[in-house]
């Protein structure tokens, strides 16, 4: 019940994010030259940021970068993890213990340092659109490591399953063998994944953002929207927190909304 | 024969961590040194710098243009202790490593003690009062120490004017709580805790002999991984609350492409967190959990 509720949340949050260039009260990047730093009021109801810009328009497109490409991000990473991990566990041998320490070593450096390095030898000052894509490119591209080790497991388990040994015994061309009779036995796994990336990636994006390597501006996103706060802003200014307070409720819903979980405790009770 | 048999492994796991750690070092030299941007060196366009100085800038830089002899050059003097000298700060990297050292592990000592601590302690609890509150409210805790990324916990932190180390003990304490609590959780569910009931033993013994005891190899092995996500931790809040660690060292390099620091942070770090796993692989660990739990 719990699951649904939070799921039908976080539909709630997509399509409002997908709106945004309807429901916006402003454009994110139209300043109010004599309303700067301003307080919530009945034109601006998270007020004004100190470019004079509508921080309610901002926090509603910020929503729609960070919510729409951190799952392209995901399944970006996805799908080199699928190749890499499954392909892995088929052909064995030199390939596997290649991938394996490839996905040994993108998992011996710690994410954000990983990140901040690669992130920081590209250009920084790009256009918003293409630092928005280098931004997520990026996390999907070195994403992969940890997705890759848990499908491959997943393939090696079913590699040798007798379903698996009928259809090579009868002649299955690997692609049916791959789409018809691995794909689907790999949904779950797939699914829990790729539910697990999208938030780390949201967090990766907002930290990033943070280090000022993130999305760049005037583009708005839940990592540059955070940047602001920098400014050390007082506590009575609640309203500047908007967005911690939006990234936290995404985070918790993401987390209740976990299929494995769910499925984990359904089989545990 | 079993000795033998340590020490073929031990070998097996030296060249392996060594083959990574090379191959993770030259990873780090090829992407910064084919970069674009790397050809730009600040220090060039200082008019305080006469031509001559420039043009020796220049010339020096110019001997790390291939990455293969860069990183031959720079394994050659570090096998002697000189990991080269800083482009950003001008002095030897093992100078500012060492200056910086000290904090960083303070804030990592204190942030990773706390955060197992905080996580062991209240799943070992919730595992035996059993008590529904205590474990929605870790539960709870944990999930919103997960839902926010350190760089904000650190900003708050500073609003605040609490203590920085809490930010690493937060983002340590949900991974170690929910990998404890599932793991004690396991041992609980076991027949054997059955049978020493029915044999009358104190339900204290059964939780530390029973529950505790065999939980700790795969506890162990989460070590490895706590330092790599209190080392991710570290980078945002010493940049936020701007404190001269490593954390900091390892932004400011990326940002002013310093090469030899990135070289030397990317082997140091991939060496600690592969030592360390490795050592937790060796007492036995189910590796797909902990890939599960790095995420």
């Amino acid at each position: 019940m719990i699951r649904y509720a939070a799921l039908g949340l976080l539909a709630l949050l997509f399509l409002t994010a997908l709106s945004s260039n309807w429901i916006a009260p402003a454009p994110y990047e139209r300043q109010f030259r004599t309303e700067t730093n301003g307080a919530p009021s009945a034109k601006f109801p998270l007020g004004t940021d100190h470019l004079g810009r509508d921080r309610l328009s901002r926090l509603l497109y910020g929503t729609r970068v960070s919510l729409l490409l951190a799952p392209a991000a995901a399944a970006i990473s996805l799908v080199i993890a699928l190749l890499a991990g499954g392909s892995a566990a088929l052909a064995g041998g030199w390939w596997d213990r290649i991938v394996t320490a490839a996905s040994n070593l993108f998992l011996s450096l710690p994410w954000l340092f990983l990140f901040l390095t690669v992130r920081s030898v590209l250009p920084l000052n790009t256009a918003p659109s293409t630092s928005i894509l280098i931004t997520f490119g990026l996390m999907g591209l070195l994403g992969w490591g940890a997705g890759a080790r848990v499908i491959r497991a997943a393939v090696l388990q079913i590699r040798d399953a007798p379903f698996t040994l009928y259809a090579h015994a009868f002649g299955c061309p690997p692609a049916r063998l791959w789409f018809r009779h691995l794909l689907p036995h790999l949904r779950t796994v797939l699914l829990a994944q790729f539910w697990i990336s999208v938030p780390a990636f949201i967090l990766g994006e907002a930290s990033l953002g943070l280090l000022g390597l993130g999305v760049a501006e005037p583009m708005p996103s839940w990592g540059n929207l955070l940047k602001e706060l920098q400014s050390a802003p007082e506590w009575r200014e609640y309203w500047v927190f908007a967005p911690i307070a939006l990234l936290s409720l995404v985070m918790i819903l993401f987390q209740l909304s976990r299929p494995m979980k769910h499925e984990l405790k359904g089989r545990t009770a | 024969m079993p000795r033998k048999k340590a020490v073929a492994a031990l070998l097996r796991f030296a060249t392996g961590a060594a083959v990574t750690l090379l191959i993770a070092g030259f990873f780090g030299a090829a992407l910064i040194r084919l970069g674009p941007g790397y050809e730009t060196d600040e220090r060039t366009l200082d008019a305080r710098y006469s031509d001559a100085t420039t043009g020796a800038i220049g010339r020096e830089n110019a001997k790390d243009s291939n990455v293969l002899t860069f990183y031959g050059r720079y394994l050659t003097q570090a096998v002697r202790g000189n990991f080269g000298i800083s482009r950003t700060y001008e002095i030897p990297v093992s100078e500012l490593i060492r200056s910086r050292a000290g904090v960083t592990l303070r804030l990592i000592g204190e942030g990773l003690g706390l955060g197992w601590i905080l996580g062991l302690s209240l799943a070992g609890a919730a595992t035996f009062f059993r008590w529904r509150l205590l474990t929605l409210s870790a539960e709870a805790f944990s999930a919103l120490a997960l839902s926010l990324p350190a760089a904000v916990f650190a900003l708050l932190l500073f609003l605040a004017r609490g203590p920085v180390f809490l930010v690493l003990a937060m983002a340590v304490f949900p991974r170690v709580f929910r990998y404890a609590h599932d793991l004690f959780e396991q041992a609980r569910r076991e027949p054997r805790i059955e049978a020493a009931r029915a044999r009358g033993v104190r339900e204290w013994n059964i939780f530390r002999d029973y529950v505790v005891k065999p939980s700790w190899p795969p506890l162990l092995a989460l070590a490895g991984v706590s330092f790599s996500i209190a080392f991710g931790a570290l980078i945002p809040v010493e940049v936020v609350c701007d404190i001269p660690g490593i954390g900091q060292l390892a932004w400011k390099a990326a940002l002013g492409r310093d090469l030899p620091v990135l070289v030397t942070l990317t082997l140091m770090v991939a060496a600690i967190t592969v030592a360390v796993n490795g050592l937790a692989g060796w007492l036995g660990d189910p590796r797909d959990e902990r890939e599960g739990l790095a995420q």
